[in-house]
Order: structure tokens, then C-alpha cells, then sequence
């Protein structure tokens, strides 16, 4: 809980909330607010200038749009046992209105008409202590805009303990188990101002009898929605909660000092003179990829034999493990995609460098491998390693010798004097492109290539279990933390113990 | 001297003039190659059918709200943190909690799996990314063996390992981004230019893998050569925080997910936004985006307890999965993408199919 500020004592506020009653229908649909509203000012905007989140604001403009005389949501009297309470909504019309106005479903109209609710933007005039929407005809009145979460935030102890007070006294002691918790920590807490609490807390309970009883309904309800927005009783989740503060370094660390606009001015030169593609160009090509990929979705077209989260089998996953022995035609036929995806698939890799050793030129891969090892191993053995590489494959004479184009050769071997991560990145990138426009088409055209095709596997699908009831135990799976490595000297463990877990769907 | 800050003030003023020119020309060279909108052509694509996306586990133990998770090569097994400091590691097709360690501070907002499976990284409110080997060894404790890698100068928002366990690249509310070292703990190369906290990061699946883009409290998503720690490009058309940024599958465009309810595209080779993900009805910000494995589907998570799921080429909404009872945190597609998995505050984890 944040440590209470000082806080002057508010002006009585018993005339503001007189404006409850008036929905906010005042002209260019903004809601007027009482001057001394006014006076209690916004939310202070010193210590949290990032207080008004986006969704705030527009949650205000859906409710004010609610309130709007012609197109908003029909109103009616609401008579509760002898009182009638006028610009009341049913929990059905604000559903209603909510699916015409976004033209969404019924479930999506329900949830965001909660959350209205949930923020404190209606209230229910009936049992005031929960805030539920319910989508039939339980009346519902907009809450003032002087109670929005917008305008009075955050909640003021002082007025929270003024609150209390007044409950406790009507109540004569008789107070909720966490808002007696609250009472009690509050007196303790300011208890040099109490007298200054309870006296406000008569003022206003007095003045409220002067009232007619509806006004007094309506305000006690709003006054009670601002509290268990701003207090949730146990169990309930406060929707005040944002995490940790952002934005709190901006000032301090990050300054806008003269680097940071030189590097922005950099950064925008360098982008006006980059080469630009057509958008035509670009969002076509996400045509041609995404439909080249669709059947090797499975979100989208599902897998075969069937997706293992679905049918709790995992035969899928045996069927694609990362060195399997028979890849499946799908998983064949993606090596053609791309490059990139042919090396990335281990079998795949495996594959090409045996079409390389054909045409003996499968050092060209394995000097990839090692420049990969370089650029993403740890730092100690950089040194090392280009050592190992440059015998192997740079060297004059060496075992391996990979053809690089000479004036790539000389900058790297320059540069292996002061061995670096990207001391080889050059090399590597010709040594790709070398592999990718060579190579590969030949790879794709190759019987190698065309007999893998054929040999591979489409599994049957598996429909969904008929029997439900039939309890197919789930295997666990060997941890990739278990499986001996090269480097680790691990102990072999017995593979995982199942720990409490909590059995799903 | 009162000269010097005249001058220095009177400078300060002209370079953010002179950056803020620079910006409204680069949109204007930026909207020369802008000869059709995404959805006029891929109006000759298929409409996608119904969908039908249920929760398939749902994975209860942490005491607390869920902030972040990511997957382990082996497509099942997941490592997710929370709010109150722990760290759990499950195998969520079981859903069996395999390891559990407990912070020292709360907030834990970053963690992610080694590419071995042999490792987890985390970090929060402590600034720090620390690197847990996974052990089986049950007299050991897991708190034992961890590393200190990164030390920002205020909180870890996102991390993520590299192509291996070796390296791990951090984003943090202090601004910036790095690459570290795991064994030494050395800083490799930082990442300075956004203007405000930095909330999220995505490497890049490129042939030359080498680099990376942010999002931060400063609206704008920042693409990054980790070599030369230089940004490359940069985009600026969200109205709010950028949550979530991940990379359209083929690396020529990328996603994000901000406060200003909105998801939205960019590429990288057009050099622009070239979509924008919204719905009247949806109020609250977007916390986490991520695309099926064709790119064909946009998954994104959000602050109103639903996810939205996008029809990234039409630019519709396909489908809103309720469920969560609380904001959704975390979005992340798995790694053969065969289902999602969402972590919400309301302390729960839960995979989609």
C-alpha cells in the first residue's frame, strides 16, 4: 500500500455529488462537473504523471456515448420498494446496446459491459456490494463522472477513513470483516486527526438526511461503487493494479541530452538514404509465404496423425523429433523452402552435407558450422577457435581450405590478428551465399534430394478418441537437461519425477 | 557557466528540431512506395473458416500473478515466472512441475529457456538476468549453481537466449538494450536509443542472424544490428507503450502489441507500418503478440482477460478466446506450432489448440 501523503482535510463535498442524479447529458456529451469537484482537482499529476492509462479515457467515452440522449442506451425510471429512481439502464439494454454500437457477439457484449462495471462506470442499484453485470433486467445507473477513476485518483485515506466512519456509525459498529480491518488500521494510523474524521463523518451523514430519500439511495451508491473499485474486499482483484511504474527513469536516466538527438538525427539519415521496396512487392510475397506455409501450420490446417495437445497422443512429436530417421513429406518438402530452413532442420543439414561430400565441397558447410560456433560461443574461446579454424580451413595448404574470394581472404586473415566474434563474418556470408546459389539448387534437383521425397512418411490421421472415458496415460518425456552432453560432466539422473501435478484440461 | 548552458540549451532546441524535420521526411519518403494497402491485396485470398481454440491444460502452482514464459526446444516443456519471485519449470503436456526456484526479488517480469534445454534466465525488479542450470540432482539445490550475467540500472523488462546458451540479450527500464556474455558475464554490446523504458525484444530468424527488435515506453520499435550496436531502423506510429514485439516468421516484418489497444505490422524492406490489428470494441491494451507458424494468424493477448486472434493478411479479428480471469501477461506460439501457450495474473498458465 502506498505511504499516506499528508493530506489537507477536503472541503465537504455534499453538494458535488448532488450532481449524480443529472447523468451526463449536458451538451457535446461531456459531463459537467460541480465546481468544488472541480476544486478537488484531477488525479495530482506530480508524482504519477503516467497515471491516465489509454483504456481509462476510452472506457469514458463508451459511457458517455451510453448516456447519449438519441443514440444512447434507453433509460427508465427504476422504482425500488417506494422510491423511484430516475435514468436507470437495465443490465439487458446495456448488453444490447454494446452488441448493435461494435457489432460484436453476446459473450464479447457481456464481458466488455463488465469491465465497465468492474472499473466502476455503473453501478447497480440493487445489492450495491457486488459489481457484476447481469445481462437481464437489473437496473444499472452511470456513476458520476466526479467518482470516475479518472478524476479522483488515487483514493485519499483521509476519505476513505471519512467513509468508514460514517458506516460504522449508521451501521453502530456493525462493519464488513476486511472494512472493520480497515477502520481499526486507519484510527491507529491518523488517529490525531480522528476527531477531525468522525466530525466529517456527522456533517455529512447529517446532510444526507436533509435529502430526499432517492438522492440519498443514489449517492450512498456511487460513494459505495468508488470504494470497492478503489478498496476491494478480499478475494475480489483490484483493476487499479498496473505493475511496477514505467516511465519513472525518463527524466533521470535516459536524458534527452545531445547524444541521444544526435544518434535519433543519425539514425534518420542513414534511413533516408536506404533503399525502399514497393509495398505491392513486400505484402505480396507475405501472400506467397503464408500459403506456401498454411499446410505445415497446424494451428491452421492441423497435423497429422493428429495435433498431440488435442488427442493427448504424442505420436506427432516421436514422428518429428530432431533426428528422427524417416522425416515426414511435409517436413522433406520444407528443406525447399529456404536455405535457411534446410539448415536449420538437423536431418535436413545432415542430408545436404552428404549431397556436399559428393561434390566435395562439404568443407563449405562445415566452415559455416565453425564461424556459428564463434559468433554465438562464449567469449573465453574466441581465441581458440579461430585458431582451430583458421588451420583447418584459412590456412595456406590447410586440410579443409575453403575458396573465398581473395580480397575477403585478406581482409580476414588481417583481421585474425586481433581474433573477435565477427572476425569471420565476412567469410561466412560468402561462404553462404556461396552455398545457397550453388549448392542448394543443385541439392533440391538432385536424386539425393528427389529420393528423400519419396521415401518419406505421411502419416494417417488419428481421429479423436471415441471413447472418452478411456484414460490414456501421458508419457513425460526425457528432459533435454538429462540427455549426456559432450561438456557437461552431469550425473545421469533417472529421468523426472512426476511432481504433484495438476492433471488438466 | 551560464554562457556555456545558454549555448548548450540553444543547441539541445535546435537538434530536437532538427531530428523532429528529419522524422517528417523520412514519412514522406516512407509513403512515396506506398502504392496499396494489405488488405486490398489479399482480398483474393481465402477467408479462413471457424475456429475452434480451446484451452487444452491449464497449469496451476504459481501462487501469484504470471508475468512471463517462454518454451523449450523439445515443443512441450516451459518455464514461467511471477510476480511473488518464483520460477517454475513444467512439462505442460503433463503438467508436472519439474523445477521451482525462488527468486530474491519480486516482479520477476523476464525469463527464458536455454536453446540446450539445459538452462532457464530470469530477472525483474532485482535489474539483474541470472542463468539456473537445470539440475535433476534432488540434493541439489537449484539456487546453488545460479549465475549473475546481466546488471542493468533498473528493472530486466524481457531476455532472451541468442542461438545458443552462451549469449543472452537483455531490455530494461533503464532504456537500453544489451548482449552479454553468460559464462563471464561481459558486456558484449549495448543498445541505447530509445527514449524510455525498453519493455520488449525479438531476435530476428534471419540467414545472417544478426539482428534484433525493440519496443519501449517511448512508442517506438527499434530495429538493432548486434554487431555494431547501431539502430537501423525505427518506427514510430503507436500512440502508447509498446508491450510485445515478435517477428513475422519469414523476418521481413514484425508485430507489436501496445497500450493503445492496438497490434500492428511492419516491414522491414518496405521500411513502414503496413497494417494495423484493431477493434472499437477492444479497449484495453494488447501485453504480448505472436504469430502461428505460417504467419498467417496473429495471437495477442491483452489487458481486458482475452485474446484476440488475427487474421494478419485480411487484418480481421478471427476469433476472442475468454478464459483468463485476469489480464493475459504472456503470449508465446510453440515452437513447432502446434498450440499457444497464455499466462494471465490470475496466476494461471494455459495452452490453446
Amino acid at each position: 500500500m502506498a505511504p499516506t501523503r499528508p493530506q489537507t482535510p477536503r472541503p465537504l463535498r455534499v453538494n458535488s455529488r448532488g450532481a449524480g442524479l443529472r447523468p451526463g447529458r449536458s451538451g457535446a456529451g461531456n459531463p459537467t462537473l460541480p465546481a468544488s469537484a472541480m476544486a478537488a482537482g484531477p488525479a495530482p499529476l506530480g508524482g504519477h504523471p503516467r497515471a491516465q492509462k489509454p483504456h481509462l479515457s476510452k472506457m469514458e467515452r463508451v459511457v458517455v456515448s451510453m448516456q447519449d440522449p438519441d443514440q444512447g442506451v434507453k433509460m427508465q425510471s427504476q422504482r425500488l420498494l417506494i422510491t423511484v429512481i430516475p435514468h436507470a439502464v437495465t443490465g439487458n439494454d446495456v448488453v444490447e446496446w454494446l452488441i448493435q454500437k461494435y457489432c460484436i457477439a453476446e459473450d464479447e457484449a457481456l464481458h466488455l459491459g463488465t469491465l465497465l462495471v468492474q472499473h466502476g462506470y455503473l453501478y447497480p442499484l440493487r445489492d450495491p456490494r457486488r459489481l457484476l453485470l447481469r445481462p437481464d433486467e437489473t437496473p444499472y445507473r452511470f456513476q458520476t463522472p466526479y467518482f470516475w477513476m479518472s478524476t479522483l485518483w488515487p483514493a485519499a485515506e483521509l476519505d476513505y477513513a471519512i467513509y468508514l466512519a460514517k458506516k460504522n456509525i449508521r451501521k453502530q459498529g456493525a462493519l464488513v470483516d476486511h472494512e472493520k480491518a480497515h477502520y481499526d488500521q486507519l484510527h491507529r494510523k491518523i488517529n490525531h486527526t480522528w476527531d477531525l474524521v468522525v466530525m466529517q463523518a456527522r456533517e455529512q451523514l447529517r446532510a444526507a438526511k436533509q435529502r430526499r430519500k432517492g438522492d440519498r439511495l443514489v449517492i450512498a451508491c456511487q460513494e459505495q461503487t468508488y470504494w470497492l473499485v478503489n478498496r476491494p474486499p478480499p478475494g475480489v482483484p483490484s483493476v487499479l493494479e498496473q505493475g511496477p511504474e514505467r516511465g519513472s527513469c525518463t527524466a533521470r536516466q535516459v536524458q534527452m541530452t545531445v547524444d541521444f538527438y544526435k544518434r535519433e538525427i543519425e539514425c534518420c539519415r542513414k534511413a533516408l538514404g536506404r533503399t525502399r521496396v514497393k509495398s505491392s512487392v513486400c505484402l505480396e510475397a507475405y501472400l506467397k509465404f503464408s500459403s506456401q506455409r498454411g499446410p505445415h501450420d497446424p494451428l491452421l490446417s492441423g497435423c497429422l496423425p493428429s495435433n498431440p495437445w488435442v488427442t493427448d497422443d504424442d505420436t506427432y512429436w516421436a514422428m518429428n523429433a530432431p533426428s528422427v530417421a524417416v522425416p515426414t513429406k511435409l517436413r522433406v518438402e520444407q528443406w525447399a523452402f529456404s536455405f535457411r530452413e534446410l539448415l536449420e532442420d538437423p536431418v535436413g543439414r545432415a542430408h545436404f552435407m552428404d549431397f556436399l561430400q559428393t561434390e566435395f565441397s562439404a568443407e563449405n558447410l562445415s566452415f559455416w558450422e565453425a564461424c556459428e560456433e564463434l559468433r554465438h560461443g562464449g567469449q573465453a574461446q574466441v581465441p581458440a577457435l579461430v585458431d582451430a579454424v583458421y588451420q583447418q580451413f584459412l590456412a595456406p595448404g590447410a586440410a579443409r581450405w575453403v575458396n573465398i574470394d581473395s580480397r575477403t581472404m585478406e581482409r580476414t586473415l588481417e583481421g585474425l590478428g586481433r581474433p573477435h566474434r565477427h572476425v569471420l563474418d565476412d567469410a561466412q556470408l560468402h561462404i553462404y551465399m556461396l552455398m545457397k546459389k550453388d549448392s542448394y539448387p543443385r541439392f533440391l534437383k538432385s536424386d539425393l534430394y528427389k529420393d528423400l521425397l519419396a521415401e518419406a512418411v505421411v502419416p494417417l490421421e488419428t481421429k479423436r478418441r471415441v471413447f472418452p472415458f478411456m484414460w490414456k496415460p501421458r508419457h513425460s518425456s526425457p528432459s533435454l537437461a538429462l540427455l549426456p552432453t559432450s561438456t557437461s560432466g552431469e550425473p545421469e539422473a533417472a529421468a523426472g519425477s512426476p511432481g504433484g501435478g495438476d492433471g488438466e484440461t | 557557466m551560464a554562457a556555456d548552458g545558454l549555448h548548450e540549451n540553444e543547441t539541445l532546441a535546435s537538434l530536437k528540431s532538427e531530428a523532429e524535420s528529419l522524422k517528417g521526411k523520412l514519412e514522406e519518403e516512407r509513403a512515396k512506395l506506398h502504392d496499396v494497402e494489405l488488405h486490398q491485396v489479399a482480398e483474393r485470398v481465402e477467408a479462413l473458416g471457424q475456429f475452434v481454440m480451446k484451452t487444452r491444460r491449464t497449469l496451476k502452482g504459481h501462487g501469484n500473478k504470471v508475468l512471463c514464459m517462454d518454451w523449450c526446444k523439445d515443443k512441450r516443456r516451459i518455464v514461467s515466472s511471477s510476480q511473488d519471485g518464483k520460477v517454475i519449470v513444467w512439462d505442460s503436456f503433463t503438467t508436472n512441475k519439474e523445477h521451482a526456484v525462488t527468486m530474491p526479488c519480486t516482479w520477476v517480469m523476464a525469463c527464458a529457456y536455454a536453446p540446450s534445454g539445459c538452462a532457464i534466465a530470469c530477472g525483474g525488479l532485482d535489474n539483474k538476468c541470472s542463468v539456473y542450470p537445470l539440475t535433476f540432482d534432488k540434493n541439489e539445490n537449484m539456487a546453488a549453481k545460479k549465475k549473475s550475467v546481466a546488471m542493468h540500472t533498473n528493472y530486466l523488462s524481457a531476455c532472451s537466449f541468442t542461438n545458443s546458451d552462451m549469449q543472452i540479450l537483455t531490455a530494461s527500464g533503464d532504456g537500453t538494450c544489451a548482449l552479454w556474455d553468460v559464462e563471464s558475464g561481459q558486456l558484449l554490446q549495448s543498445f541505447h536509443g530509445h527514449g524510455a523504458d525498453v519493455l520488449c525484444l525479438d531476435l530476428a530468424p534471419s540467414e545472417t542472424g544478426n539482428t534484433f527488435v525493440s519496443g519501449g515506453c517511448d512508442k517506438k520499435a527499434m530495429v538493432w544490428d548486434m554487431r555494431s550496436g547501431q539502430c537501423v531502423q525505427a518506427f514510430e506510429t503507436h500512440e502508447s507503450d509498446i508491450n510485445s514485439v515478435r517477428y513475422y516468421p519469414s523476418g521481413d516484418a514484425f508485430a507489436s502489441g501496445s497500450d493503445d489497444a492496438t497490434c500492428r505490422l511492419y516491414d522491414l524492406r518496405a521500411d513502414r507500418e503496413v497494417a494495423i490489428y484493431s477493434k472499437e470494441s477492444i479497449i484495453f491494451g494488447a501485453s504480448s503478440v505472436d504469430f502461428s507458424l505460417s504467419g498467417r494468424l496473429l495471437f495477442a493477448g491483452y489487458n481486458d482477460y482475452t485474446i484476440n486472434v488475427w487474421d494478419v493478411l485480411k487484418g480481421s479479428r478471427v476469433s476472442i478466446l475468454f478464459g483468463h480471469e485476469n489480464r493475459v501477461s504472456t503470449l508465446r506460439v510453440s515452437p513447432d506450432g502446434t498450440a499457444f501457450c497464455s499466462g494471465s495474473w490470475d496466476h494461471t498458465l494455459r495452452v490453446w489448440a
